[in-house]
């Protein structure tokens, strides 16, 4: 460090501190589509990863797609692969749900290995389809380049682009959560399936839509992913420690504790990275998060009610 | 009516409810009364569907509701209110009733509901976790009434409430028979309680009906004979 000067350790933070905001953007789009199937299913989704991978492949193959076919669209097609990503990463975790999960549940450590099994045949798929070569779509010009606000720091417009998409979604998961009678017939079931049941919520439904909503935000973390790093078979399972530590560190049932949990972490590991090596960087965050989880092992955010 | 022929409910190889049957009309209200673990709950959770259960029939108003899922049985006319009351903590008081809404397919909750309990519009924003115990009884009740039911089960409605919160939840009950002409069955221990509300009586012990009363000739001591341990 005594090799910088101020103004250059200043600049040197403001960027590693936004590759810790992309970092984060993906972190929070990954975990908030697990906080709502772990916190409202109690399934453990060994497979969400691949569903963001699925996502990212989905991107993949559309920018190839309108390459071939329509080039002129090229501006374009980033904002349709994003639904897309969505639609295909949720419409396969609806069939997965129905086809595995829903048998499994109050069975935690069979729904765990099962989805085990399911990120292994996803990978395998996705190595068998698309090789075991890394891809990267090409990127719409207006998502190139960086954004100099000073003449020592760049901040890259794709990051940008991540993070105001992390914002539209995180709204929209809290305005479908907490302002829909969907959102409140998940809380509902979260707290309590059984009563939920007994005041008329059809619960199979409500874990199906939630299962298939929370692969779905996977889906668009995957598309977000293709900004910022390509995309092999297990690009997804390199998320998951990461993301899961975001659930469970932030409190399951808390969106704003997934948000600061996401950001706490996400910037931990981004600005340590700078001064030590990576993997001591996830070392360290590892080791506070395990004392704090012995110190409140509820998480950071959890509500105290009578119950 | 609410007709049920022949209720049998077992743990694994142990049978709890044995060959149950019985009739409630149209505004009436039944209590069964019986000590704990003579299966009250039990018979409430699989007349809602909680609990599996074999009967020859379970019917609302002639339609057949047996082999229905919970959620089904509540929108074709049953509504619940647990013991222990199990309400949503985390949710808000205004939040816990429209759970009910869904099913009955209202828009928001009726001024109806607010008028049988004052205190929960004026709480409507607390989440349903800090309420008193009374007060979440109410909730439980006007959670359950906002699907419309046809009959209302309430398990020991009493429970850990205090005396001057049971003549309201009395006085409340018998006001929701006469403004919506409902079934009301009630599992209760307190005799007091039950004689300001039912019509009928009858009491459980291990699983099986064996004694029954119409509210005007109810053999008090031979009742409270079987609630003593």
């Amino acid at each position: 460090m005594g090799d910088f000067s101020l103004q250059e350790l200043t600049s040197i933070l403001a960027m590693q501190g936004f590759v810790g905001i992309s970092l984060f953007s993906v972190l929070l789009l990954m975990a908030l589509g697990l906080a709502i199937i772990f916190g409202q299913m109690g399934v453990i989704n060994m497979a969400h990863g691949e569903f963001m991978a699925m996502g990212a492949y989905t991107t993949y193959l559309l920018s190839v797609m309108t390459q071939t076919y329509f080039p002129e669209l090229m501006n374009y097609y980033f904002l349709v692969a994003i639904v897309a990503s969505f639609i295909v990463a949720g419409a396969f975790g609806y069939l997965t749900e129905y086809v595995l999960i829903r048998h499994l549940y109050k069975r935690p450590l069979d729904t765990l290995l099962a989805t085990w099994g399911l990120s292994l045949i996803m990978q395998q798929s996705f190595r068998s389809y698309f090789g075991a070569r890394e891809v990267s779509p090409t990127l719409p010009d207006w998502l190139m380049g960086s954004w100099m606000p000073t003449d020592s720091i760049f901040i890259p417009i794709n990051g940008m682009f991540v993070l105001g998409l992390t914002g539209f979604v995180t709204l929209g998961v809290f305005l479908l959560m907490y302002r829909s009678a969907w959102g409140l017939n998940v809380r509902a079931t979260t707290q309590n399936r059984v009563m939920s049941g007994a005041v008329g919520i059809n619960t199979k439904r409500v874990d199906r839509l939630t299962f298939a909503l929370g692969c779905g935000i996977a889906g668009i973390a995957g598309a977000a992913f293709t900004t910022i790093a390509s995309t092999g078979p297990t690009s997804g399972s390199l998320y998951i420690v990461d993301t899961f530590m975001v659930v469970v560190f932030g409190g399951a049932a808390s969106l704003f504790g997934t948000i600061a949990s996401a950001f706490t972490i996400a910037q931990a590991q981004s600005i340590l990275e700078f001064f030590i090596s990576s993997s001591m960087a996830k070392v360290l965050t590892l080791l506070t998060l395990i004392v704090i989880l012995m110190i409140r092992p509820e998480g950071l955010f959890s509500s105290k009610v009578r119950k | 009516m609410f007709e049920v022929e022949n209720l049998q409910v077992s743990y694994g190889q142990s049978q709890v409810i044995h060959d149950i049957s019985f009739k409630v009309d149209k505004n009436e209200t039944l209590a069964i009364m019986g000590r704990n673990g003579m299966g009250k709950t039990t018979l409430f959770k699989s007349l809602m569907g909680i609990l599996p259960s074999q009967a020859d029939k379970v019917s609302i108003e002639g339609v057949s509701v047996g082999g229905m899922e919970s959620h089904q049985r509540v929108a074709n006319g049953i509504a619940y209110v647990p013991q222990g009351r199990m309400i949503f903590s985390n949710l808000t008081v205004q939040e816990n009733i429209e759970t009910g809404l869904q099913v009955s397919k209202m828009k928001s909750i009726p001024d109806e509901i607010f008028a049988l309990f004052p205190v929960l519009h004026d709480m409507r924003h607390r989440k349903g976790g800090n309420l008193s115990g009374g007060q979440q009884q109410q909730l439980a009740i006007a959670r359950a009434l906002v699907t419309n039911p046809k009959v209302l089960l309430l398990d020991e409605p009493t429970e850990g409430i205090q005396p001057s919160i049971i003549k309201d939840i009395a006085k409340v009950l018998n006001e929701i028979r006469k403004m919506r002409e409902i079934t009301i069955i009630v599992s209760e221990q307190v005799l007091s309680f039950t004689m300001e509300i039912a019509d009928r009586i009858i009491v459980i012990e291990k699983g099986k009906f064996i004694h029954e009363d119409m509210r005007a000739d109810v053999d008090a001591a031979m009742i409270k004979k079987y609630l003593t341990v």
